[in-house]
């Protein structure tokens, strides 16, 4: 049966809100299918304002590989503002796709990419305004499949109750298997209903069905187990990994809106996964091992994606991009390839130890030098051991004094507050880190006119890290350490003009620890902030702190617990965790070791150049680590004009 | 260039369409020439753009290219680096002064579904009557109060359709089309403001937006009223120039024989 547009309906709302070109679609690159020629039908959702969702390479990749298979197409969604969301109540128009303007509760899947828990709200909004009953449990069969990925996914259970399905990992070819059974069930006339298509999922053994899991408590609060309640459903559910990227190279035609987003360039992942062994990042963590994109891959990408978008930026993406094994040939080759085309390149993520100042020169040749980038996260050496970042105070002041010297002005500095362990005393030494910085800035350059600006946030406890166990700073005392950096700055009269400071209070930070480390019973806060208006958490316009606290009380108390009791509360060697039957591939007993070596202040290398420290992921996943370098070289393309 | 907004992209603002537009000169292989400086931009200039969330089909562009290249070629490789719906329609070689000036007056067409058109007439002929038709516009610096008479040349309603079905009775879905021509003055009276007026003066309230189209801009004809084509002193010059290039050709063929 044919799906009407909502478009004539939508168009009557836009003239009354915000930015409507971000509602509108029809973006370059965008895909829009007959419906009637395809039997399997996703909707894919960011669950945040276009401008943040439209760039995101998740959604991106997804939507090119599931719109290029035969029989199978795929749809946008973005959260609408709540100016649009209050006409579309009133008006009666559903959560629509920006494509063919579909309305979101006809398609059989809906996926929800979530690569910060703060989306959570949004989700149940969109389910809401989708007309799609908020809770699994009331849905029926002529109701989508929803279904949570991203890194958030890795610990589902807070919205456990909202979604039907939860993946872990690598999402191209997961999205494929899953298509693949909705079609055979679909194909057989939907035997069972809507059990038993989750039941399927579910044994695929890569598909986390939260309903098919029952958790038992403790007297103190503490999860006893988790244990499947249907037979043929796994103990644990695997992440999924992707190998050989060369064979991936999405996104080929990369969508450019009409509509201003946040990043505005052709990005090329040029490698996934990441074994720095940072423990802090669940990025890190969860993504292993390193697999590299090809010096090659990555250039048939980029000259294809310039061709299909017309951007006028590339950014080299990956978590620490230094540290692909031919980056320099990359640099020079693009450099090289771009000089007439005033294409610019950028290296979003940069280890201080990996950055040398050939590379930065690269980097900059086409474009602007304008600043600098590092992140020492922690301010003391001692809690950089803590937390595994190798980076000596000698090595960031050498580095930093290069970038002054080849003619940089501007540094950022970006930091933790509120690591394991540490005290006033390792976050003070950040303005002294500042102070040297500024020093040999001056000296190197000859120049006073140089800065160095300290960026800091609080830190947040993540699932699946050798932090997982560790209490997390409250915010009051997180925002009572970060004044105590401020007058630091201020008070040094010698350098402190020249300090910027930039930070992130401790409360948004609270929330997100709630989220991130909840179980099933946080979905009750979720709940409640979304029915007292909650939305778009991640917006400091819009984020209440007070709201979640006023909501988090009487939800959690039934329970008997709090939320210091999910933030602030260490976690001993015995407990059950929410996530523990998901399976990143990490070894539980290797990450207690390293989270034991962090309180020791002892540090772990990089499995890349070192041998195997035995984290358990490539044989628990059968997977291994694929770097080069390939000794290729990246031929310049000529353009025939 | 002339270049249209249609359809569902008429909700793009004059900013996204200067992004997508310097994009798809880069698609298209454009030879653009530079501005000079430390962060070189492309040379375009733009001129006059319809209000976000009204259609053109004339809106006007100038861009100047390092080296030359065949007009019609680049229309339609621009237009096909450009989403369906801003669409190059026209394009002429820049050769006499400043184009901008010729835009001095704009056709617009104003659709309001919901209303009666003999309503709509009553309040086109209640605000043509008055001298002076004070409107409000919330704009940046604040709410701001000008007329919106002065710039008006002509505004009426377009005669009703002939009624197919030949039924007697109110028309269950009324809707008026209204032709507005309004001069380029300063503060620009925009369609909006216009609308505001007839609300101002005869209580014209539509139900729905309008549906407003910018179907003309260049030149206005003092005599008749009308808005003429931006492009004929560009297209006149053109064709004094080839004359006179095919005339030196001819004259030089005798010579070559010689």
């Amino acid at each position: 049966m044919p799906v009407e547009s909502v478009f004539p309906r939508l168009e009557a709302l836009l003239p009354h809100v915000q930015k409507p070109i971000q509602y509108v679609g029809g973006e370059l690159n965008s895909t829009v299918k007959d419906w009637d020629a395809c039997d399997v039908r996703w909707a894919l959702m960011y669950p945040d304002a276009y401008e943040v969702g439209l760039p995101n390479q998740g959604v991106m990749i997804l939507y090119e590989v599931l719109n290029e298979r035969e029989g199978v197409l795929a749809e946008r969604t973005y959260s609408v503002w709540p100016d649009l969301e209050e006409l579309m109540r009133e008006h009666g128009v559903p959560q629509f796709t920006v494509d063919a303007h579909r309305p979101v509760g006809a398609f059989d899947l809906l996926g929800f990419s979530f690569s910060t828990e703060l989306g959570y709200t949004n989700m149940l909004t969109a389910l809401d305004l989708a007309g799609i009953p908020i809770e699994a449990k009331d849905r029926t069969e002529d109701h989508p499949v929803v279904i949570a990925g991203g890194h958030a996914a890795f610990n589902p259970e807070p919205i456990a109750d909202f979604i039907d399905c939860a993946v872990l990992g690598d999402g191209e070819q997961a999205v494929l298997e899953i298509t693949d059974v909705v079609r055979a069930w679909k194909r057989e006339g939907r035997p069972g209903g809507r059990e038993e298509l989750l039941l399927r999922l579910a044994r695929t053994g890569g598909v986390y069905v939260p309903g098919f899991y029952d958790v038992e408590y403790l007297p103190d609060g503490r999860i006893a187990r988790v244990v499947p309640n249907r037979s043929g459903v796994p103990w644990r559910v695997a992440k999924h990994t992707v190998m050989d990227l060369d064979e991936w190279p999405y996104p080929k035609q990369p969508l450019v809106p009409l509509a201003e987003t946040v990043h505005e360039r052709m990005s090329v992942e040029i490698f996934r996964g990441c074994t720095r062994g940072c423990r802090f990042c669940q990025a890190g963590m969860i993504t292993r091992p390193v697999r590299e994109r090809s010096i090659t891959g990555i250039g048939e990408m980029v000259d294809k994606g310039l061709k299909a978008t017309g951007f006028e930026e590339v950014g080299l993406l990956s978590l620490s991009s230094a540290d692909h094994s031919e980056i320099a040939e990359v640099a020079k080759g693009l450099a090289d390839r771009y000089e007439e085309d005033k294409i610019g390149l950028s290296l979003p993520s940069t280890r201080v130890d990996a950055f040398n100042i050939d590379l930065a020169d690269e980097l900059t040749r086409n474009g602007r030098r304008s600043g600098l980038t590092f992140a020492p996260e922690g301010g003391s050496e001692r809690i950089r051991k803590v937390i595994n970042k190798m980076v000596s105070e000698e090595d960031l002041i050498r580095t930093v004094a290069t970038a002054y010297g080849n003619g940089w002005r501007q540094v950022k500095l970006y930091f933790m507050c509120g690591l394991p362990t540490e005290t006033d005393e390792d976050v003070l030494q950040i303005a002294e880190m500042a102070s040297k910085v500024i020093a040999k800035g001056r000296e190197v350059s000859g120049s006073n006119d140089i800065r160095c600006t300290v960026s800091i946030g609080g830190f947040v406890p993540k699932p699946h890290t050798p932090f997982q166990w560790a209490p997390q700073l409250s915010a009051e005392e997180t925002d009572a350490r970060l004044a105590k950096l401020r007058d630091a700055i201020r008070a040094d009269k010698r350098y402190g003009r020249s300090i910027g400071f930039r930070y992130h209070d401790g409360k948004p930070g609270t929330v997100e620890g709630l989220l991130s480390r909840g179980d099933r019973r946080v979905g009750a806060v979720i709940r409640a902030v979304y029915e007292a208006g909650g939305r778009f958490d991640g917006w400091r316009e819009f984020f209440s702190y007070d709201q979640w606290m006023a909501c988090a009380g009487p939800a959690l108390e039934p329970f008997g617990v709090d939320v210091a009791w999910y933030t602030t509360r260490e976690r001993g060697y015995e407990e059950v965790l929410p996530w523990d039957h998901l399976d990143s591939g990490l070894d539980k007993d290797w990450l207690w070791e390293d989270w034991q070596d962090a309180l020791d202040e002892t540090e772990v290398e990089d499995c890349r150049w070192t041998p195997c420290f035995d984290c358990g992921v490539c044989p628990q996943m059968d997977t291994h680590i694929q770097i080069g370098p390939t000794g290729k070289k990246l031929l310049p393309l000529t353009v025939v004009k | 260039m002339r270049y249209t907004k249609r359809g569902r992209l008429r909700f793009t603002s004059h900013r996204d369409f200067q992004r997508a537009f310097e994009r798809a000169l880069r698609r298209a292989d454009v030879p653009m020439a530079y501005s000079a400086g430390f962060t070189p931009h492309p040379k375009v200039s733009y001129a006059n753009a319809a209000p976000t969330g009204t259609a053109s089909e004339a809106e006007y562009l100038e861009i100047a290219l390092a080296r030359t290249r065949d007009i019609e070629e680049l229309r339609a490789s621009l237009d096909a680096s450009l989403p369906d719906g801003l669409d190059i329609i026209d394009i002429v070689e820049a050769r006499t002064g400043d184009f901008a000036e010729q835009l001095t007056a704009s056709h617009w067409e104003l659709r309001l579904d919901g209303v009666d058109p003999a309503e709509a007439g009553r309040a086109v002929r209640a605000f043509l009557a008055a001298e002076t038709v004070e409107v409000r516009r919330q704009t940046k610096k604040g709410l701001r109060v000008f007329d919106a008479r002065a710039a008006v040349v002509s505004l009426a309603v377009l005669p009703d359709p002939p009624d197919p079905a030949g039924s007697h009775g109110p028309d269950p879905h009324p809707c008026a089309i209204l032709r507005l021509v309004v001069r380029h003055l300063i503060p620009a009276v925009r369609p909006d403001d216009v609308l505001s007026g007839l609300r101002a003066t005869a209580d014209l309230a539509p139900p729905v937006p309008a549906a407003v189209t910018r179907l003309a801009q260049g030149p206005l004809d003092e005599e008749t009223g009308t808005v003429t084509d931006p492009f004929a002193p560009d297209r006149e010059a053109a064709g004094a120039a080839s004359t006179r290039a095919a005339g030196q050709r001819a004259a030089a063929v005798p010579g070559i024989t010689v």
